[in-house]
């Protein structure tokens, strides 16, 4: 590291503009006595200093390489009002219980992004800096977006009441299933599944990430069959039903080709994953606005670099960009299932998606106040490992607006595919039912599916399949948070 | 092989048993307490997007008792006990301004269900086309 700057104190004028290398805390990046605007983006970082760096210069530094610095003095910043241009960190705190790790708080001035661009956002904030060789390790643990940054953006392009007036479903939480096997039925064969399913009392079916134009099923061939599958069983059981079509291709055009087909069969939802990239969301949230399509995310690649806790970025961050890029649907957790998952911080990841505006709940994760400033809502989406036995927990932790999707636990049913959608549905309304009479439905969870199970054989089938299937493992992403007074302001 | 066998499940409790009167007054007494309104609504046509059904009454915003509620329904049904009827609440608070609840209380005595046919299209595509059997004939007629 740079040693020019003695007394540790901000330079300014000629001294400051010399030809060299500065510390970055001495050329303007650490602000101490700096105080937020309210059109400012702030950046919250988990910072681990390499040994004999410390926590004030390691936060200057990322504040000055995710904004205009670079590793020397470069006397051009004086042609621009570069105290503008500059990140500041503003905050140092130690986080508890990780004596190496501190959270470093960062403001940077609205004029360094454009508008309505994730991808530009993220350039500055998750750029270079991720690489840069003064700290260890670095995590992007939350941000504060300011409200006139927010309205540059569309949000979802439904959001969730509009989605519920289109689907005509209230009061409870929607009902999903991803086709399984993921990988290699026909088109014919696949569809078969989507009927079963939604046939038997399920709202949604769903393609895996992966399932895009590979050469078992070819992507005209499963959206064809498919919407037969749709159409066939919202005659059946007279309500809207959809099945999310997977436009994921290796080209925009190509993803607009298959958005555009599902439109024309009369499709209500398609789909994407999280790695198009953040343009190609934005582009194709564009279109579903423009064509009146929900649009679901699946979250594939996220745990690359959200699950570990000194490295990477926390996946609140990622809710709140696509609450911005503008996505209806959004994998963001279970608590119960076989993925990562702690109870509080996939509250914090709902309430990011779902709340108008999130008070300050660091038991959540949740480290600033934020505004949503009338973007729509996102649904969460709980997937992976969930089954009808734990459905009093389900909506309990997850509450009313999500999409509870049981893959396995629907086709994976004894008695058939129809059996497992119906099962899942029954456990569902009357957990629901139980929860409205004013029943303690979390102790009496099990009690509840019992009764309700009288009267539903495929629920009974179901319950003695799945009733003791858990996963209990501790998990990685967990609140750092004691109830505590630590500023070194 | 296990096939479901209700034929129209629109609303929040249709894969249940019909929920008794007092099941109804106690989701209504939830609604209330939430300070939601409650409607009654009819219909005779079951199509998945025929949203506007029959409106037997305006939402009663100012209605805390769930009986009064209850005795709509009873009115309603003397009236159209062969329609759909459905209760909905309304929760207007900001944010959400849309339903809240939705779930039926009456079903005619006998559900034809919703017919699908098909238009062949270029390139195998289908038009669909989901119609209700009762609305095949004249208002007067159906469900007698």
């Amino acid at each position: 590291m740079a040693t020019g700057g003695a007394g540790k104190k901000e330079l300014k004028g000629a001294d400051r503009y010399k030809a060299g290398v500065l510390e970055y805390k001495v050329m303007g990046y650490w602000q101490p006595d700096y105080v937020p605007k309210d059109t400012d983006v702030i950046a919250l970082f988990r910072i681990t200093p390499q040994p004999g760096v410390d926590a004030d210069e390691a936060a200057a530094a990322v504040a000055g390489e995710s904004s205009t610095a670079t590793w020397t003095v470069v006397w051009t910043d004086r042609l621009t009002a570069a105290e503008l241009y500059r990140a500041k960190a503003y905050r140092v705190d130690p986080v508890p219980n990780a004596p190496d790790q501190y959270f470093a708080y960062i403001a940077y001035d609205m004029d360094l992004f454009e508008g309505d661009s994730i991808a530009n956002l993220t350039a500055s904030i998750i750029g270079n800096v991720f690489g840069f060789k003064a700290v260890k390790a670095l995590r992007l643990e939350d941000m504060r977006i300011p409200v006139a940054y927010l309205k540059t953006f569309q949000g979802p392009p439904t959001g969730v009441m509009v989605e519920r007036e289109r689907l005509d479903k209230f009061g409870r939480p929607l009902l999903g299933a991803t086709t399984k096997p993921k990988l290699g039925l026909s088109g014919r064969n696949y569809g078969r599944v989507v009927y079963e399913a939604l046939k038997g009392g399920l709202d949604f079916t769903k393609d895996d990430e992966n399932i895009n134009s590979q050469p078992f099923m070819h992507w005209r061939d499963r959206f064809l069959y498919c919407m037969e599958a749709v159409n066939r069983a919202s005659a059946a059981t007279a309500e809207v039903k959809g099945h999310y079509l997977n436009v994921t291709a290796g080209t925009c055009e190509q993803m607009i080709e298959r958005a555009e087909f599902a439109k024309e069969l009369g499709s209500v939802i398609i789909m994407i994953d999280l790695v198009l990239g953040y343009s190609a969301i934005q582009t194709i949230s564009k279109w579903a606005r423009r064509n009146d399509m929900i649009l679901h995310l699946h979250r594939a690649g996220n745990s690359t670099y959200s699950r570990q806790k000194n490295h990477g970025m926390n996946f609140r961050v990622i809710c709140k960009w696509m609450r911005m890029a503008g996505v209806d649907h959004i994998h963001a957790g279970t608590v119960v299932g076989k993925l990562e998952g702690d109870p509080l911080m996939v509250k914090g990841f709902y309430d990011t998606l779902l709340q108008p505006h999130t008070p300050v709940a660091p038991e959540l994760g949740l480290f600033f106040k934020q505004e949503w400033a009338s973007l729509g809502k996102c649904m969460p989406v709980a997937s992976g490992g969930i089954h009808l036995g734990q459905m009093h927990q389900l909506l309990h932790y997850l509450g009313e607006d999500v999409i509870l999707q049981f893959g396995g636990g629907t086709i994976g049913h004894p008695d058939g595919i129809q059996a497992g959608a119906e099962a899942n549905r029954v456990a569902l309304e009357s957990m629901v039912q139980a929860r409205n009479e004013g029943v303690d439905y979390l102790a009496k969870g099990p009690e509840i599916l019992a009764k309700a199970a009288k009267s539903c054989k495929p629920l009974q089938h179901g319950l003695d399949t799945w009733k003791n299937i858990t996963f209990n493992y501790a998990s990685t992403d967990t609140p750092d948070y004691t109830p505590q007074t630590t500023t070194s302001r | 092989m296990h096939e479901n066998p209700r034929n129209m499940t629109q609303g929040q409790f249709s894969f249940l048993p019909p929920l008794t009167d007092d099941q109804i007054k106690l989701q209504m007494a939830y609604a209330i307490k939430q300070g939601w309104a409650l409607s009654v609504e009819y219909t005779d046509d079951p199509h998945p997007r025929n949203t506007y059904w029959e409106m037997w009454c305006q939402p009663m915003f100012d209605t805390k008792d769930p009986a009064a509620v209850m005795t709509e329904v009873t009115e309603c049904r003397k009236v159209y006990g062969n329609m759909y009827i459905r209760v909905n609440a309304f929760d207007n608070s900001r944010w959400r301004e849309s339903v809240a609840m939705s779930f039926i209380v009456n079903r005619p005595k006998y559900e034809p269900g919703l017919a699908l046919s098909r238009t062949e299209g270029p390139g195998r595509t289908i038009q669909y086309r989901v119609h209700s059997y009762a609305t095949d004939k004249p208002k007067g007629e159906r469900y007698k």
